[in-house]
C-alpha cells in the first residue's frame, strides 16, 4: 500500500530552469539531462526522465568518487581476513582507511584487516622506476606480518595505470610464492566516471581471479543462498541475515559486508544469489548465472512494506516450507514494526525528504520514509545508471524532482528552494545543508548510526529520522531578538 | 526479540544481545573458515614480541597504518584559507571528494573543492580541455575572487603544466584576465599533506607578488604570521589574533581557517565565510617579517619570503610554557613591541596550574605521534610538565626533525631513553607500546586501534579528530591552550586512577 501524497512537479521544473540557466551554455545544456520530473512515459509507465552514468562536468563540484573508492571502499574492503594493498601514493588509502563503518567480527591485524590502511606509499622513485619490485618485497614483508592472512587484493591507484606496471605479473608470482590467492586491481581513479566502474571492475576481478579457481568442498543443500552486495554499513547484513536463517535459509556467504575468502569462492555453490545493492553487483551475479545457472532476486530490507515484499518473493523461489516460513518470520516481527510506525508515525507524519546517495538507496529507502509517513519529494544518485532510474520512478511520486550526480551549486539550489524537513545524503552534503536550519542524515554511512536493514534496523532508521526532524535546536537558528 | 520500539537499540548494544552473538558465532563455524581461535590467539601473542618487533622494523615496502596524508589534502587547507577562495583540484575527481570528506569528519563543517573531473581520455590527451571548462564553470556557479589550483598525482605523471594551462584558460577569455588563480603542482607521491601546504601558501604569495603584477616591496610595520597546517585552526587562529591584539601588534595571518571551518548556523550556507583577504596577501609583500608556526609545513614559503628581503623566523608549533614564551618572545623581537602585564597574568595562571599538578604527572611515559613540528613542540610541553616522551614518531619527519626532537630530549632529564622514530608508522608504533609499554598515547584518532589492541590510553591533541565532537573549537595554542593541553592529560591520568583501584578511589586528588 502506497502512501497517498503529490509533489509540485511544475514548480521543480522551474527549479531546474533556474539552476540550468546559471551555467555557461556548453555546461548547462549538458546539466539540464540529468535533471527532470517523474513523469508518464509514452509506455504509459513512470518515469525520471533523466539520462546518468555520463562524465561529470568539470569545475561544478561533483559529489562523486573514483573507481578505487568503488572498489576499494565498497567491494573489496569488507572482506575481512584478506590484506588489501592500496598500490600507489599514501593518499587514498589514508583517506578511505576505516570510513566505510562495513563491520566484521575478528581480531585486527590477526586474522582480520579491514580497519588497516596497508599501503606501498609510492615516492618519486616508483613513478621514475615503476613500483612492481617493490610490491613483490612488499606482498613478502606482509606475509611475514600478518601470516593467517588468507590473501591480498592490490587496488592500483591513478599513477600505476600510467606508468605501465604489470601488477598481473607480480600477484601471479606472489600467488606462486605464497599459496595464496592474489588479485590484481586495475581501479585506478582516472577509469570511468565514478565510483561505479570501481564496482564493476573489482567484480570482473572476482570473476576472473577467485571464482572456480580453487575445488571447493562443499555440499550444496536445498536452501543454500549468498547474501550479495550488503556491505554491512553499521552492522546492516546481520539483521538481513538474521531474517533469512529464521526462514529456514542457509547464507553461505556474505558479499562483502563481514565476508571471508571463503564466503566469496564458495558462491558458486549457492542455489540462488539474493542482491540488495543492484548497482555495485549486478555484474557478478549475471556472471554467475551464465556460468553456473544461479538465478539472482533483487530484494529491499528496508521499512517493513518492502521486507515483507521481498521476503515473499524470496521465498516464491522455494518451497512450501520455505513459503510458510516467511509467513511466519512476518507475522513475528510485525508487532515490532506497528509499534515503531505508532510511535514515531505521528511525530514524522507529512515530513518531507529529499535523498542524495550513490546508487541503490535514493530508491530503497523511499517506501521505508513512507512507512513512516514521510513524503519523498526528490531523490538522485551520484553514480546510478539507466537500469537504476528504471527502477526508481514506480517508488517516486509522479513530479518528484530527479537529480543525477548533482552538483554541490544544484543540490544547494534544490534543498534552499524547496526547504524539505530531512536531507538525507553524505558527509560532503551535511553541514552545508545543516548551515540552511534544514534538518539531515547521512545516508551513507548513517550518521555513525544503524543497522537500518531488517525490521530491528527499521527500529533504528525510525529513531534516527525523529531525531534529526525534531531535534529542539531547529527552532533556535535565528537569535530571539530577531526571530520575529 | 532484541529490539523494541520502546527502548530502540542500535549497533552498540543491538550486537551485543544473544540473539546476535549466536549467529556470529553460527555464521563463523559454518561458513568463515577462518583460522582457529588457538591460532589467533598464538599470532596475537606473538605480534606482542621483540621478535615480531623486529621483523617489523625490518620492513622496507610495505607501510602499515602511516599516520600521513598527501600533498593536495593541505593545498586544499591552504587554499580554503584565504578570502572567497575556491580551492581547485586538477585530475581525478574522487582525490576532490576524499579531502572534503576528510575535512569535514574533522572540522564538522562543510568543506568545497571543485575537481576538473579528467578521465581516461584526459590521461591520453593531456588535461588541458577539463581545466579550460573547469575554470569556466567554477567561475560562474561559484563566483569566487579567487581559485587556487592544485593536482592530484594522475595530472602530475602526465606531466601537466598548470602555468601554461591557466594561461591558455585566460587567453580564451573563459575566466576574467584579472581573477586571482595561483597554483601549485602538488604531486602526492613527494612528501605529505604538509609539503602541499607548503607549496600551495608559497603558490598564493607568488601568484599576488609576482604573477598578478610584479610588486615593489616596501617595508611597512607588520609582520606576517602563517599558522601552517593546524586541525586546531579554528580555536588556535582566534587565539594567536587575540594574543597580537593585546600586543598591539599590526599583523596579517597568511590563509586564516579559523571561520571557513567554523561557520555559523544561522538559517544561510555561505560557501565562502572569512579567511585572509586578498589585498591583505598582496601587501604581505611589505612586511617586516614572516614568522612561521611551523617550520617544516613552510619551507619553501620561507625561503621565498626571505629571497623578498623580508626577515623570516620559524618555530615548531609553540604548545605549552616555553613554547608560548618562545612565541611571544619572538613577535616581540619582531615588532618592538612590548609584552603586556596582561599576557603575563595569563602566563602566570599556567604556570600556577602545572605547580598544583605536578605530582600527577612527573614521571608518566608518553607515546607520541604526528606532524613534525607538532611532536617537537609537544615532546618540549611534556619536558616542561615533567612528564618522559618515551616514543616520539612522525612519518613525515625529516632528519633535521629527529636531530631536533633529539636534542629537545637530551636537554632534559625527563627525556633521557626517549627514541625518536623518523619514518615509521602506526604498526611499529603498535610494535613499541606492547615492548616497551608506556602510560599514555598521544594522538591523532587513528591511535585509537593502538589504545584498543595495547590497552594504552589514547589522548587526542592532534588532527584528525573524527570521533570526538568540537575539540578544534577550543585552542591547543598559547598559554590558555596549554591549560587545556594539561587538564586534558590530567583528567586522562585521575580517570585511569579512579578506575584502577577501589581502595584509592579518593575524593579528593
Amino acid at each position: 500500500m502506497s502512501l497517498d501524497y503529490t509533489v509540485d512537479g511544475q514548480f521543480n521544473e522551474g527549479l531546474i530552469k533556474e539552476v540550468v540557466e546559471v551555467h555557461p551554455e556548453k555546461a548547462g545544456k549538458k546539466r539540464a539531462r540529468h535533471l527532470g520530473t517523474v513523469k508518464e512515459g509514452s509506455d504509459g509507465n513512470p518515469t525520471c526522465g533523466v539520462k546518468s552514468n555520463i562524465k561529470s562536468v568539470p569545475g561544478v563540484m561533483t559529489q562523486r568518487g573514483c573507481a578505487y573508492a568503488g572498489a576499494k571502499g565498497v567491494v573489496w574492503g569488507p572482506i575481512k581476513d584478506m590484506v588489501h594493498i592500496s598500490h600507489g601514493p599514501v593518499g587514498c588509502g589514508h583517506y578511505s582507511w576505516s570510513q566505510r563503518r562495513n563491520y566484521f567480527t575478528g581480531t585486527v591485524g590477526i586474522d582480520s584487516f579491514v580497519t588497516m590502511q596497508i599501503t606501498s606509499d609510492f615516492q618519486e622513485r616508483d613513478i621514475v622506476f615503476g613500483g612492481d619490485k617493490n610490491l613483490d618485497k612488499m606482498v613478502d614483508e606482509l606475509e611475514t606480518l600478518f601470516p593467517l592472512a588468507r590473501g591480498y587484493s592490490i587496488l592500483s591507484e591513478c599513477p600505476v595505470g600510467l606508468i605501465g606496471d604489470d601488477i598481473e605479473a607480480v600477484a601471479k608470482k606472489k600467488a606462486n610464492d605464497t599459496g595464496k590467492l592474489v588479485v590484481p586491481c586495475r581501479c585506478e581513479g582516472f577509469r570511468g566516471i565514478s565510483q561505479s566502474l570501481g564496482h564493476h571492475i573489482a567484480n570482473d576481478c572476482i570473476r576472473d581471479w577467485i571464482l572456480g579457481k580453487r575445488e571447493q568442498e562443499w555440499e550444496t543443500g536445498p536452501y543454500d543462498v549468498n547474501l550479495i552486495a550488503d556491505y554491512n554499513i553499521g552492522g546492516d547484513a546481520w539483521p538481513s541475515r538474521k531474517l533469512l536463517e529464521e526462514m529456514g535459509l542457509r547464507v553461505i556467504g556474505s558479499w562483502t559486508g563481514d565476508s571471508t575468502l571463503a564466503e566469496i569462492e564458495r558462491a558458486p555453490k549457492a542455489k540462488v544469489n539474493l542482491i540488495h545493492c543492484y548497482r555495485s553487483m549486478n555484474y557478478i551475479c549475471r556472471h554467475m548465472e551464465e556460468t553456473y545457472g544461479i538465478p539472482w532476486i533483487e530484494y529491499n530490507f528496508f521499512g517493513p512494506t518492502q521486507i515483507a515484499k521481498s521476503l515473499r518473493k524470496i521465498a516464491e523461489f522455494f518451497d512450501d516450507t520455505i513459503k510458510e516460513n516467511a509467513e511466519k518470520v512476518i507475522a513475528k516481527y510485525q508487532p515490532l514494526a506497528d509499534a515503531v510506525i505508532e510511535k514515531y508515525k505521528p511525530r514524522l507524519d507529512g515530513k518531507r525528504v529529499m535523498l542524495f546517495v550513490g546508487g541503490l538507496r535514493p530508491r530503497h529507502t523511499a517506501t521505508a520514509y513512507e512507512d513512516l509517513g514521510m513524503q519523498v519529494v526528490g531523490t538522485g544518485y551520484e553514480f546510478a545508471h539507466n537500469d537504476d532510474y528504471q527502477r526508481t520512478a514506480h517508488y517516486l511520486k509522479e513530479g518528484t524532482l530527479v537529480y543525477d550526480d548533482a552538483s554541490e551549486f544544484e543540490l544547494e539550489h534544490f534543498i534552499e528552494k524547496i526547504r524539505p524537513d530531512l536531507v538525507g545524503s553524505g558527509i560532503k552534503e551535511k553541514y552545508g545543508t545543516q548551515k540552511m536550519g534544514v534538518p539531515f542524515r547521512q545516508m551513507h554511512s548513517w550518521d555513525y548510526s544503524g543497522p537500518y536493514h531488517g525490521y530491528d534496523g527499521f527500529a533504528v532508521f525510525a529513531r534516527d529520522m525523529d531525531r534529526a526532524i525534531n531535534a529542539p535546536v531547529w527552532n533556535k537558528i535565528k537569535a530571539p531578538w530577531k526571530a520575529a | 526479540m532484541p529490539q523494541s520500539a520502546d527502548k530502540v537499540k542500535d549497533h552498540i548494544s543491538l550486537f551485543q544481545e544473544p540473539e546476535y552473538k549466536e549467529l556470529f558465532r553460527f555464521k563463523k563455524e559454518h561458513y568463515e573458515c577462518r583460522a582457529t581461535e588457538e591460532e589467533v590467539a598464538k599470532q596475537l601473542e606473538y605480534t606482542k614480541t621483540w621478535e615480531y618487533r623486529e621483523k617489523n622494523f625490518a620492513r622496507q615496502h610495505a607501510v602499515i597504518n602511516p599516520p600521513r596524508a598527501c600533498q593536495p589534502l593541505g593545498a586544499v587547507f591552504a587554499a580554503a584559507g584565504f578570502e572567497g577562495c575556491m580551492p581547485y583540484v586538477h585530475g581525478s575527481q574522487g582525490c576532490a571528494a576524499y579531502f572534503r570528506s576528510h575535512l569535514s569528519r574533522h572540522f564538522k563543517d562543510a568543506s568545497v573543492c571543485v575537481s576538473d573531473s579528467m578521465t581516461e581520455d584526459g590521461a591520453v590527451f593531456g588535461g588541458l580541455n577539463n581545466l579550460v571548462e573547469g575554470l569556466q564553470n567554477c567561475n560562474q556557479l561559484y563566483k569566487p575572487k579567487m581559485i587556487a589550483v592544485s593536482t592530484t598525482c594522475m595530472a602530475e605523471v602526465i606531466g601537466d603544466d598548470l602555468s601554461a594551462f591557466i594561461a591558455t584558460a585566460k587567453e580564451k577569455e573563459v575566466i576574467p584576465a584579472g581573477l586571482p588563480t595561483p597554483f601549485a603542482h602538488t604531486p602526492s607521491f613527494v612528501g605529505s599533506h604538509l609539503t602541499g601546504y607548503d607549496n600551495m601558501i608559497k603558490g598564493v604569495l607568488n601568484y599576488f607578488w609576482e604573477r598578478e603584477a610584479q610588486l615593489e616591496r616596501k617595508a611597512d610595520g607588520k609582520i606576517n604570521i602563517i599558522p601552517g597546517f593546524d586541525g586546531y585552526a579554528p580555536a588556535n587562529n582566534r587565539e594567536l589574533k587575540r594574543y597580537l591584539d593585546l600586543m598591539g601588534v599590526d599583523y596579517t595571518l597568511i590563509s586564516d581557517v579559523s571561520d571557513t571551518f567554523d561557520s555559523p548556523t544561522d538559517g544561510t550556507y555561505k560557501i565562502y565565510y572569512g579567511g585572509t583577504t586578498l589585498d591583505d596577501s598582496r601587501k604581505a609583500i611589505n612586511a617586516k617579517a614572516t614568522l612561521s608556526l611551523q617550520q617544516w609545513s613552510t619551507e619553501k614559503t620561507l625561503e621565498y619570503i626571505a629571497g623578498k628581503g623580508q626577515q623570516v623566523a620559524a618555530l615548531n608549533s609553540p604548545f605549552g610554557l616555553s613554547g608560548t614564551d618562545a612565541f611571544f618572545m619572538k613577535v616581540a623581537e619582531l615588532t618592538g613591541k612590548p609584552i603586556p602585564e596582561a599576557i603575563e597574568v595569563e602566563r602566570g595562571r599556567l604556570v600556577d596550574a602545572i605547580a598544583d599538578s605536578i605530582h600527577w604527572l612527573h614521571g608518566k611515559r608518553v607515546a607520541l605521534f604526528g606532524d613534525p613540528d607538532y611532536t617537537c613542540g609537544m615532546t618540549a610541553f611534556l619536558l616542561e610538565l615533567g612528564m618522559e616522551p618515551a616514543h616520539v614518531l612522525s612519518s613525515n619527519g625529516s632528519a633535521e626533525w629527529e636531530e631536533k626532537v633529539k636534542a629537545l630530549l637530551a636537554s632534559s632529564p625527563y627525556g633521557a631513553g626517549g627514541q625518536v622514530w623518523r619514518g615509521k608508522d602506526l604498526w611499529h608504533m603498535r610494535s613499541l607500546l606492547f615492548t616497551e609499554p608506556v602510560d599514555l598515547l598521544i594522538g591523532s584518532s587513528y591511535g585509537k586501534y593502538l589504545e584498543k589492541d595495547t590497552g594504552t590510553p589514547l589522548i587526542r591533541l592532534a588532527f584528525p579528530i573524527f570521533d570526538r565532537h568540537h575539540h578544534h573549537r577550543f585552542p591547543t595554542f598559547g598559554y590558555q591552550g596549554a591549560l587545556r593541553i594539561l587538564v586534558e592529560i590530567l583528567d586522562r591520568i585521575f580517570e585511569i586512577a579512579d578506575a584502577s583501584s577501589d581502595i584509592s578511589y579518593d575524593l579528593t586528588r
